[in-house]
């Protein structure tokens, strides 16, 4: 018997420490090998206080339901009825998040403008300009003015349905746009007008213009270039939500999207990611109040994004006084990522768990999205790696997403007996935890206690 | 809908003589004279605007797409020639921020002073600034040609992509910071260079685009007197041992 292992009969203890934790070890090892932060994808990791801690108090002997497959529940959707000629009109409360080509192939890029044609939502460009398959292949396309400016020409602006000025994003608000050189391809150089190959790191705050005084001044020229047809969004990540909200209408916004901490993102530091900003759950009823307390709710409309993944968190954004969601991880999640295999000719399934492995990460843990290494071709600039993902279907895999979240969200808007999934309210919420009820300022369940209200 | 000031507020449509108009802007709204440049100038045949008593207001002559000279007989606001394509815009007068900010091609000339940001993140084209211009001119410049006949001040060309930034005049604090592929040329002293941005030597390609831009601009100077200024592209990649000295 060797040296090194417990004499028979003696008990091994092994007690982690919470301070010290194999991912914090991890961390610390990871730091003293490299010198340098680690950079990933995607979204926080971390459980916070989510939608998951509210629950529906739908119809029973003091509301009516609605049957659920007579009647009608309505999900159009008008987002900037406050200044624009041309609203933009949805059929469903449901977007596709801004994501950048560069970030992404083109092949995902026209696969989500397919779908969400179908479906009668939105997409949205990115830091990187409009691809002309997002605007071919989206009915309504969104154009994000960001602080780069890669791309940005009026030209794409005046083809735009709508102007998203981006301040910030959850994943890492207060931080500029990044992609590393792998993901440089000659496509995305040329847009962005950089060289093939070098690490972008994007400005962080708009050239021409700094604080909520000059914005007043950007979106009136932005309205004036597009001789005041389209509306004007202005997104940021949540922080200080109820002034950036009050500023951002103050300054003329037609929409405010407001961006939660479990936003994602194709790559910025780990430490942005888990340490900044609150989660969307508090960001939802900080922005609503604002607008409330500025007369204006109903009059700007609020679209809420940062970690929705289904029709129930739909529907409670919704209650909470959303007009609409954006989602972006769960439509690349529906598109094959994180999952073994991609698919070949609609059918085929081919495994890449290996190549997850040689990222150092396995199906259903994957952050690599800035490698510009995804097994499963979508976020990826790879002439090889973006052939896995094809577009017809994925067109049909988003589709069939944003029709489940649809049917989830009208189920649950039936049961509370609203013809309209807009009418769900506050009052038909309460919470599972006193956080989330502090956080969404409805009641705990079984409970009229609001912590900090009542 | 909250009240917007409309084209058809009611205003007598602007006389056409001879492919020239004055708007005067004490009588027509910005929207009107942006309304009538964007889509009645080109129908009507107008080949010169001017526009009379501009007051130093905003966002005018923006989002111009057609062969037309624009003369504006004063001073103006913010964003002045903001994303330009073909147009030739003059200014009798000083600007505010972001003039000929994002501008795609045509010619934007300020026979004044530039505040801040002067043609911030330009694509193409050319800015003239005659006078001065304020901090940050040139930044995040994607392949405009810039030609100021003063001086600047601190942090112009920050993060510039592409393009020439030539100063006749100084530069403040921080020239060229971040730089990527754009150039800059300065005639007078340098307070100080930004991160990663280096003076290097000139060589006659040089002296020719300097001369270049020296002749489009109508500036009138000697080429040799300046100074090159481009990126030493350390920043190009991570670099741990970089120690956020940067």
């Amino acid at each position: 018997m060797s040296e090194d292992r417990p004499a028979p009969g003696r008990h091994l203890r092994l007690e982690e420490s919470y301070s010290f934790s194999s991912p914090v070890i991890d961390y610390i090892q990871h730091a003293a090998e490299h010198g340098l932060y680690e950079i990933r994808g995607l979204g926080a990791k971390r459980q916070l206080p989510s939608f998951d801690d509210l629950v529906f108090l739908t119809a029973s002997l003091s509301r009516y339901p609605l049957e659920g497959y007579r009647e009608r529940c309505e999900t159009t959707t008008l987002l900037g009825t406050r200044f624009a000629k041309n609203p933009v009109e949805l059929n469903i409360p449901i977007t596709i998040a801004g994501m950048s080509f560069g970030a992404l192939s083109a092949n995902v890029k026209q696969a989500l403008g397919r779908a969400a044609t179908e479906v009668g939502t939105s997409t949205t460009t990115g830091d990187g300009g409009m691809t002309a398959e997002e605007r071919e292949f989206s009915r309504t396309l969104v154009y994000q003015c960001l602080p780069s400016r890669y791309g940005f020409n009026p030209d794409d602006l005046r083809r735009a349905d709508a102007v998203e000025i981006v301040i910030g994003q959850g994943a890492k608000p207060g931080g500029g746009g990044m992609l590393l050189g792998q993901k440089i391809s000659p496509r995305v150089a040329k847009m962005r007008t950089l060289p093939e190959g070098i690490d972008q790191r994007s400005a962080c705050r708009h050239p021409d213009w700094v604080g909520p005084d000059d914005l007043v001044i950007k979106m009136n020229e932005l309205r004036e270039i597009t001789d005041w047809k389209i509306p004007i969004y202005v997104k940021f990540g949540a922080t200080r939500v109820r002034e950036d909200v009050k500023l951002a209408v103050k300054s003329g916004a037609d929409v405010v999207v407001i961006d939660g901490m479990q936003g994602g993102t194709a790559a910025t530091q780990q430490v942005f990611i888990e340490h900044a900003g609150i989660p969307t759950l508090p960001a939802v009823r900080l922005a609503v109040e604002a607008l409330e307390e500025m007369n204006m709710f109903g009059k700007v409309q609020l679209i809420v994004s940062g970690g929705i993944r289904s029709g129930a968190d739909c529907a409670k954004a919704l209650a909470l006084g959303a007009d609409a969601v954006s989602i972006g991880q769960g439509v690349l999640i529906a598109l094959g990522c994180n999952s073994p295999h991609y698919v070949r000719q609609q059918t085929e399934k081919i495994d890449v768990t290996e190549e997850y492995h040689r990222l150092g990460t396995a199906p259903g843990y994957c952050h690599h999205c800035h490698t510009g290494r995804c097994p499963v071709g979508v976020t990826t600039q790879d002439s090889v790696l973006e052939q896995r993902l094809d577009p017809d279907w994925g067109a049909t895999r988003v589709k069939n997403y944003l029709k489940t979240l649809t049917m989830e969200l009208t189920t649950l808007a039936r049961a509370c007996g609203k013809s309209n999934v807009h009418h769900l309210e506050r009052e038909d919420l309460v919470a599972l935890t006193v956080e989330a009820a502090a956080m969404a300022g409805v009641p705990l369940a079984g409970t009229d206690w609001i912590p900090g209200r009542s | 809908m909250e009240s917007v000031t409309t084209v058809s507020s009611g205003s007598t449509p602007p006389q056409v003589i001879n492919g020239q108009v004055s708007l005067d802007a004490s009588r027509y709204s910005t929207r009107e004279i942006n309304d009538f440049l964007h889509h009645q100038a080109a129908l009507l045949g107008v080949k010169q605007v001017r526009i009379l008593n501009p007051d130093g207001q905003h966002n005018l002559a923006v989002g111009l797409d057609l062969p037309v000279e624009v003369e504006i007989a004063g001073h103006a606001g913010y964003f002045v020639g903001g994303m330009n394509k073909q147009a030739v815009i003059n200014v009798d007068g000083n600007v505010g921020w972001s003039v000929a900010e994002n501008m795609m091609s045509g010619t934007v000339r300020v026979r004044g002073f530039a505040s801040e940001c002067a043609g911030a993140s330009g694509h193409g084209g050319l800015l003239v600034i005659e006078g001065d211009a304020s901090s940050r001119c040139g930044i995040s410049m994607k392949g405009i040609d810039i030609g100021v006949g003063g001086s600047v001040g601190h942090m112009s060309a920050f993060m510039a992509q592409a393009g020439t930034l030539l100063i006749c005049g100084d530069a403040a604090a921080a020239l060229g910071d971040s730089l990527y592929e754009a150039v800059i040329y300065v005639g007078g002293r340098i307070h100080s260079l930004g991160a990663d941005a280096r003076e290097e030597p000139m060589t006659p390609q040089d002296h020719d685009r300097i001369r270049q831009l020296l002749r489009r601009a109508g500036l009138e100077r000697d080429s040799r007197n300046f100074k090159r200024i481009a990126s030493a592209k350390s920043l190009y990649h991570w670099n741990v041992e970089a120690d956020q000295e940067y």
